[in-house]
């Protein structure tokens, strides 16, 4: 008995409907009557003092309202806005601009035009102040400060650590050979097709409606709340349709505090979307970890202890967005799919003159770079002892039976078969036969690499007891509403932007409710209408709000089992739900269906019970949960061009209890293609005097449709035991998992040539400079 | 700085050339507008800022892929997409197919012309290595009159050709293809859309004993302007090129490059790649000449 | 701070500086209308026209999310003027449905789940259907090469390319 779009259906997307007839409506699609744009006049300086802002000309652009600087916010108190991390940063500066491309001030327009025409008009004298963009000459004593305002006087922002640090150094000191290895984990910007924008509308009775690129609706309403004062019944912000989020749109970004301003200061609603450049330039950066690590092992080839040092650079402010407790997000789930004795992680933040951030790039708080560096150091690792890399990693996973797994870096790990996933893209792959092929390769001097990658991830964040954003805990909510016609609105507190909320969680409610998916409508994203809840980034939507809607749903049928008894004219617990009915046990066709139990709700109420039915459920998850896989890559290498060509890309991923196949897969596709991009594509550098490399898509390399293989993929399924119904998220696992496959396998084409290491982006020059000092192009 | 939308300008569409170059005689600060593929980005980015923008596009018989007796002959405003949609570039100029199918991307050679791709100065355009390597002219129109210009001499720096801003070209003559003629153009890209990390246009001319009477290799992106690699070419002529000779001529047009280091790569690295193309686009070509046997 | 409630013109775009009246027609209906000359046809079908299917997300001509038919040719709206339309015929995402039946690659764009956000999916179906209109059977390599300019960051692009190769077949064509 299946109902119709329940779980474990490849059902056609709900939310297709209307993008695939160009009606999606985002932010930029929003006209209200009497609208302004605000556009902004940035800094080409990445260290600065203002010494003057002249707005006489921008005001005379045919068009131009308004023009809004710093000292204009700081009359309102609002030039500083509290981030995420307990750090501050400029709304817009009172005198000095702190990275390149740094908004300045704003200009308010009738039209985007006169806007962009306003910005380029506004004339402003800078005094330049020199830069860094090094952290570690950052953290040197003779290092210009980047926050001279702070009593610190140090470009130090904080330093964390979690571990066993001198059980980890007595472990690594009588390991039989030690790897230790250094790795940048380059700036990237997540780059959804989408950039950030907003609306800012008030009404004439003062209410703020905010239409905005957020992830968090709800968070952000608090946020609002809490730095403006409005009191929080009277700012409503809804999150329209969002072109791609990544992580890139869970921060407040200045331009909507400022909208906000403008709106207040013209009387009109004003928009602000920024441009691709402004966003490469001052939105949404990831990463920038320089990381150094020790590994030990055994000669034969069981891993001992890790030891990881790591410096983030988070620009001019700590403007992540990590759990409170968590600096560093969940950097130490760097023992990955092995069990360390003992692990030790240190990690410091540092303040530089590039733009503030620290978000994550479709991965949960800083997973991809927890799973890239130690995947590509049990492949080192392999390398130095001369064992086969997948021999290794079978010979050292958690096993099975290990579950739940505590980690030495303190982690419970809910469930895992490492083994099995790893087997299946060997068998898938044919792994056997592409050593051989690579042994008979390089006799010829060919270039042929096979590289794995056998990730572990968290998400889901997060219980209570650990796991909160500014104090709010990382519960997840749904409300269910089932109409007397029997249709169901459901409103949850996360936010779809393409991950396919509106058909998984009607998934999810068909099979719970025993109501065929079509009938079911998901709502998300306007604070008015749904319950609160803290948003759709680090994978957590299915473990937890998902969870919450399962949570919801039983105790909707647990009324309705009230109701439909009285219907059928016995009690409760003569009733069991089977084949998404209310039967009488042993009188199957005695029964009521969820449809029939909806209407009586409404028409003829059960004596005692209260009339409708509807249920919320505020989740709060009982631990993280841990997808995994296995991903295997094989590579190419041309000598004359160093040239990188994937031949083949197998991923095996295990996510749990798979909810809609089809969506499944197609988020799997999508995150190998992010976690290609930053293995050989992207990257933002600065040069020495903080000048951006890389702020158009001309220098900022987003693979297309030619750079991305055809990506082939296979599945597990080991369900987490806490979850209600055994998911765990998968909307990331790709991104954090494949980097360090793709490296492995161009380090393993190399490793005749005594090659151990390549800095990602792996850029074919960089390869060709070690094939020609090699002498072999 | 960073606004995404061009400046003010006055925008004609003139119906003739002579029209269009009175236009630009009289206005301050025109620009002659093809495709607007590489304009409107710099204009949009304010990189760019001229008062008057000329559009050449809807000049009637400026659109055109002919051969005559003794030329291919390009019109100013066919699209690059136009060649790649032509069977006689594809059957009989391999070079200018080649190189059309990596310009930009694919939405983009549906506005990008011709013209425009030849006269724009960047060292990163790909058609100008293909018209080198042919020793094509320029049929260009100005106040007085037509004059032709060859291709070699036509890129003096970067961004700076010995096109007079009063003057429009017109017509881009390709040598007509022969027997035993054959060509390659070999660009590496960091992705589809990219300007070329270094790309080399090889064209030859044999005769029926596979000796090579006529060689030209011009190098794109590796200098302030195209460059033509005479030496390399040298290297190929009045023999049947062995394979020393190719690796050869792959080493004399590495030499020839005059790349800087920069986001695409170090210098050394270019120099390589231009070294390894060369060598696989001469290959490619004595193979296509050879009738592809 | 206060409202001060400034005054303002409704235009959603400019009219001030140097203007063309032209001539387009729009998913077969023909508009006459008065533009600056430096209004890009973005500009003019999304805040003129209201027509916001067609999406802008990049300034460089890279990412093809503005996407549009100009006689039936794809082109990268942001990177051409509202006046070089003049006199030409325009079809965006929202004239691909005809009569309640949606196209073949809408068809094909749902069914085998080539999109996830939406945002780049106007722009990508208008090179599909370009693409098919010249090429009834592309290969996964025609496919890819074909859909080059125009960038997604959710999909991956695999479920993409089989959603072409679905209204390939749906039309008749398909290998």
């Amino acid at each position: 008995m299946t109902i119709h779009g329940g779980i474990g259906q490849s059902l056609q997307r709900k939310e297709d409907a209307r993008f695939i007839r160009g009606k999606g409506n985002y932010v930029d699609d929003i006209q209200l009557a009497g609208m302004l744009y605000l556009d902004f006049t940035r800094s080409p300086y990445a260290h600065a003092k203002i010494t003057a802002i002249r707005s006489e000309k921008a005001l005379k652009v045919p068009g131009v309202l308004a023009v809004i600087t710093g000292k204009d916010l700081d009359a309102a108190k609002l030039a500083w806005m509290p981030t995420l991390m307990s750090d501050t940063q400029m709304v817009l500066p009172i005198d000095t601009v702190k990275f390149q491309g740094q908004e300045v001030a704003g200009v308010v327009a009738e039209n985007r035009y006169a806007a962009a025409d306003g910005a380029a008009a506004v004339e402003i004298d800078y005094e330049p102040l020199p830069v860094v963009t090094d952290p570690v000459k950052a953290l040197q004593p003779d290092s210009p400060l980047v926050r001279p305002e702070k009593p610190k006087k140090s470009n130090h922002i904080w330093h964390w650590e979690v571990g066993d640090k001198a059980g980890t150094d007595a472990l690594l000191a009588k390991s039989d050979v030690v790897v230790h290895q250094d790795f940048y984990i380059p700036r990237i910007n997540v780059s959804s097709i989408e950039t950030c924008g907003c609306v800012a509308s008030f009404d004439p009775m003062g209410r703020l409606t905010m239409y905005m690129t957020t992830q968090a609706p709800h968070a952000i309403r608090t946020v609002f709340a809490l730095v403006s004062g409005l009191p929080e019944q009277s700012i409503r912000v809804i999150s329209p349709d969002i072109g791609g989020g990544f992580g890139g749109k869970v921060p407040v970004y200045p331009g909507y505090v400022v909208a906000i301003v403008a709106a207040l200061k013209t009387g009109h609603p004003v928009k602000w979307v920024e441009t691709r450049t402004n966003n490469l330039m001052s939105s949404s950066f990831a990463r920038d970890y320089h990381i150094s690590a020790d590994i030990g092992v055994t000669k034969d080839g069981k891993l001992t202890g890790l030891k990881v040092k790591t410096i983030a650079d988070h620009g001019y402010a700590d403007a992540a967005a990590n759990p409170s407790k968590f600096p560093a997000g969940l950097f130490h789930i760097i023992t990955g799919s092995y069990p360390f004795e003992k692990a030790f992680v240190e990690v410091d933040g540092v303040y530089t003159n590039k733009p503030p951030g620290g978000i994550a790039y479709r991965c949960s708080f800083r997973v991809t770079e927890a799973a890239y560096s130690i995947e590509r150091l049990v492949d080192e690792v392999a390398h130095k002892i001369g064992m086969d890399p997948a021999e290794l990693r079978l010979k050292n996973f958690i096993p099975p039976e290990a579950f739940p797994y505590h980690s030495a870096l303190g982690w419970t790990y809910d469930s895992g078969n490492y083994g099995g996933a790893l087997k299946l893209a060997m068998q898938m792959v044919d792994y056997p036969a592409l050593r051989r092929e690579q042994a008979e390769k390089r006799k010829k001097g060919e270039f042929m690499g096979i590289g794995i990658s056998s990730f572990t991830e968290i998400v889901g964040a997060g219980p209570a007891h650990t796991f909160d954003i500014l104090g709010l805990k990382m519960f997840e909510s749904c409300e269910i509403r089932i109409h007397p016609t029997g249709k169901v609105m459901a409103r949850f507190g996360t936010k779809n932007q393409g991950q396919g909320h509106e058909t998984t969680y009607a998934q999810i409610l068909a099979t719970e409710l025993g109501i065929p998916a079509e009938n079911i409508s998901i709502e998300e994203g306007d604070t008015d209408t749904a319950p609160y809840g803290l948003g759709t980034y680090a994978s957590r939507s299915t473990p937890t709000a998902g969870a919450a809607a399962v949570v919801a749903a039983r105790k909707i049928r647990d009324k309705a089992q009230k109701i439909a008894a009285h219907l059928l004219e016995v009690s409760p617990e003569d009733l069991e739900w089977k084949d998404y009915k209310f039967q009488v046990k042993g009188v199957p066709e005695k029964s009521k269906t969820m449809a029939d139990v909806a209407f009586a709700a409404y028409t003829n109420p059960a004596p005692g019970v209260e009339a409708g039915l509807e249920a919320v459920d505020y989740y709060d998850p009982p631990n993280m949960t841990y997808p995994f896989g296995s991903y295997i890559c094989v590579v190419d290498i041309d000598k004359g061009t160093g040239a990188i060509h994937i031949r083949r890309f197998v991923a095996v991923d295990d996510c749990g209890t798979v909810i809609n196949p089809m969506i499944v897969e197609g988020q799997i596709h999508g995150g190998l293609t992010m976690g290609l991009a930053p293995a050989m594509y992207e990257q933002i550098t600065y040069d020495e005097g903080g000048n951006i490399r890389g702020s158009s898509f001309l220098d900022y390399l987003v693979p297309t449709s030619v750079e991305t293989p055809h990506w082939e993929t296979g599945r597990t399924v080991t369900p987490s035991p806490h979850h209600p119904i055994g998911a765990k998220g998968v909307g990331e696992s790709a991104t954090v998992g494949a980097p360090a496959a793709i490296v492995n396998a161009i380090v393993d084409a190399l490793s005749p040539l005594g090659v151990t290491n390549i800095d990602i982006p792996v850029y074919p020059w960089k390869v060709w400079q070690i094939l020609h000092d090699k002498g072999q192009t | 700085m960073t606004e995404v939308i061009p400046p003010e300008f006055e925008y004609h569409a003139p119906g003739s050339v002579d029209e269009a170059i009175g236009l630009l005689q009289n206005s301050g600060e025109a620009k002659v507008l093809a495709g607007g593929q590489s304009l409107l980005p710099l204009m949009k980015l304010r990189l760019a800022a001229p008062k008057t923008l000329v559009d050449i596009t809807r000049i009637p018989k400026l659109s055109y892929v002919n051969e005559t007796t003794d030329c291919l002959c390009l019109g100013a405003t066919t699209k690059i997409n136009d060649l790649n949609d032509s069977a006689l570039i594809r059957n009989r100029y391999p070079l200018l197919a080649d190189a059309a199918q990596h310009i930009a991307d694919p939405l983009v050679r549906n506005m990008g012309t011709v013209g425009g791709n030849v006269c724009h100065g960047d060292p990163g355009n790909d058609l100008p290595a293909c018209m080198l390597a042919y020793g094509a002219s320029y049929v260009v129109r100005g106040p007085k009159g037509n004059r032709t210009i060859p291709a070699q001499g036509f890129y003096q720096d970067t961004f700076v050709t010995s096109l007079d801003p009063s003057e429009i070209l017109v017509e881009v003559q390709v040598p007509k293809a022969q027997p035993g003629d054959g060509g390659a153009y070999l660009k590496m890209e960091r992705k589809v859309s990219d300007f070329a990390i270094a790309a080399v246009a090889v064209q030859l001319r044999t005769d029926s004993r596979g000796t090579v009477n006529q060689a030209g290799i011009a190098l794109t992106n590796v200098g302030p302007t195209v460059l033509l690699a005479s030496q390399a070419a040298g290297q190929l002529t009045t023999k049947k090129p062995t394979n020393a000779d190719i690796l050869a001529a792959g080493k004399l047009a590495a030499e020839a490059a005059q790349p800087n280091s920069d986001l695409r790569g170090p210098a050394e690295f270019k120099r390589g790649v231009v070294q390894t193309l060369t060598q696989r686009a001469v290959k490619l070509a004595l193979w296509r000449a050879g009738g592809m046997s | 701070m206060a409202s001060t409630a400034i005054p303002r013109l409704t235009s959603p775009l400019p009219i001030r500086g140097a203007t063309h009246k032209i001539h387009v027609t729009i998913n077969d209906v023909p508009f006459d209308f008065m533009v600056e000359d430096r209004t890009l046809l973005v500009h003019f079908l999304r805040d003129a026209l209201g027509m916001t299917g067609t999406h802008i997300g990049c300034d460089t001509t890279h990412c093809g999310a503005c996407t549009v038919l100009l006689d039936d040719v794809p082109v990268k709206s942001c990177t051409v003027l509202a006046v070089q339309a003049d006199g030409r015929k325009v079809r965006t995402v929202e004239g691909l449905e005809s009569g309640g039946k949606l196209h073949p690659v809408q068809e094909g764009f749902t069914t085998e789940h080539g999109l996830h956000c939406g945002y780049c999916t106007p722009g990508m179906m208008m090179t599909s259907v370009a693409l098919l209109a010249k090429n009834p059977n592309p290969t996964e390599e025609e496919i890819r090469r074909a859909i080059s300019g125009n960038l997604c960051r959710c999909t991956g692009y695999v479920n993409i390319v089989k959603a072409i190769q679905h209204a390939a077949k749906a039309s008749g064509g398909g290998k």
